[in-house]
């Protein structure tokens, strides 16, 4: 298979091109989705793709696999009820910062805490693209947005390490620069039986780049080239020099058990305690 | 010749012409992708990996999963 005939078997027909602007990497991070949904080998009609609203979750929409373009925040309940309904399926979910960490962070840490076998991508742009560049749970302290002209004074989530307190059994970060790593913690996340984080760092141009003074969309690549750290050295920084710096690669791997197998438990059991 | 450009799709953003370790690439007048070297491409797929606009491709195949 050719490149191009790859992103055509997973694109939806006459898509292209899609609405983003020009060098916002939400293009990159969904090449890299459907690389890595090219590596399962898995039927297009056995995933489920699901997002809430937001500039990223506008994915669904050009990809041509089983897709809900849902609600604010409520991509996660949305895909709960489709594993649930068809445990067999695989279902990704793709969202935002604010769309999972703002107005859906509380079905995020429960849909963590079920450890219910989802992949959620999260395209981590540090703001509300969509809506004009608001600063959003993710948006670094001292950052400006257009709710905070004079910079952020809030403390922004590490989500992996949420993820991983509500219960995750998988949480990677990736990012858009280091796209190939980025199809490999997708594979991995949609591989893991649970619920699987994979954080991409993004880069809007738009509507964070220009108020923060970043640069032109190569410049925020290249931002993301010279700051991402495999996960095993940044751990060897001192404080300081994380503090300029962020981890990526797989950062959370656990064994747990999974809702859906522990719910088909529970119909079986119904079934025969309760005699039908 | 291994690059194949859709014109239609680029947005001129310059991500491809930034990574581009040859200096094949260059954004022309109209703020489009154009090759400026075609014969010094090394096929390295730096800049159809990060093309957020699927605008520039390798045609050579890709390794079958
Ligand atoms: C219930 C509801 N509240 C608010 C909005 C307005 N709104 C649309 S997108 C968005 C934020 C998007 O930010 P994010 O999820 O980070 O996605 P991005 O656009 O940055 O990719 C908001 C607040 C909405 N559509 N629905
Ligand atoms: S506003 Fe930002 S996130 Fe939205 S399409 Fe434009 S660059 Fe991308
Ligand atoms: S990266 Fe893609 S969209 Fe941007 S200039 Fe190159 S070919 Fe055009
Ligand atoms: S394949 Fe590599 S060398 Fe050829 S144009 Fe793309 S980035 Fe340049």
């Amino acid at each position: 298979m050719f490149m191009e005939q790859l992103i055509e078997k997973y694109f939806r027909p006459g898509r292209l091109p899609h609405i983003w602007c020009p060098g916002c990497a939400n293009g990159i991070i969904t090449g890299a989705l459907v690389k890595a949904i090219y590596r399962t080998g898995l039927d297009k009609d056995n995933i489920a793709v699901v997002s809430g609203i937001g500039c990223s979750s506008r994915a669904s929409g050009y990809l041509d696999f089983n897709t809900v373009h849902s609600a604010h925040g409520r991509a996660l309940p949305f895909a709960t009820g489709i594993k649930l309904a068809a445990p067999q399926m695989t279902v990704i979910v793709i969202t935002g910062d604010g769309d999972a960490a703002a107005i859906g962070g509380n079905h995020f840490i429960h849909a963590a805490r079920r450890n219910i076998d989802l992949t959620v991508l999260l395209y981590n742009n540090n703001t509300y693209g969509m809506t004009g560049g608001q600063y959003s749970p993710l948006t670094p302290t001292n950052s400006k947005a257009s709710t905070a002209p004079y910079g952020t004074v809030d403390r922004p989530f590490d989500l992996a390490a949420l993820a991983r307190g509500a219960g995750a059994t998988f949480a990677a970060r990736g990012s858009a620069f280091h796209a190939p790593m980025l199809v490999d913690l997708i594979l991995s996340g949609i591989r893991h039986k649970g619920f699987s984080l994979v954080e991409a760092v993004a880069s809007c141009p738009i509507s964070y780049g220009r108020q923060n003074k970043l640069g032109d969309a190569p410049a925020m690549l290249k931002w993301q080239r010279d700051h991402a750290v495999p996960a095993a050295a940044y751990e060897k920084l001192n404080d300081e020099q994380k503090a300029d710096k962020f981890p990526i690669g797989v950062l959370h791997q656990a064994d747990a058990p999974e809702y859906t197998e522990e719910y088909a438990k529970i119909i079986a059991r119904a079934r025969k305690e309760g005699g039908h | 010749m291994s690059l194949k450009i859709i014109e239609a799709r680029c947005k001129g953003c310059g991500i491809c012409v930034a990574f581009c370790p040859k200096q094949v690439l260059g954004i022309s007048e109209i703020e489009k992708v154009k090759i400026l070297n075609a014969s010094a491409c090394i096929t390295c797929r730096q800049c159809e990996t990060r093309c957020p606009d699927f605008a520039i491709f390798i045609t050579e195949p890709v390794p079958t999963p």
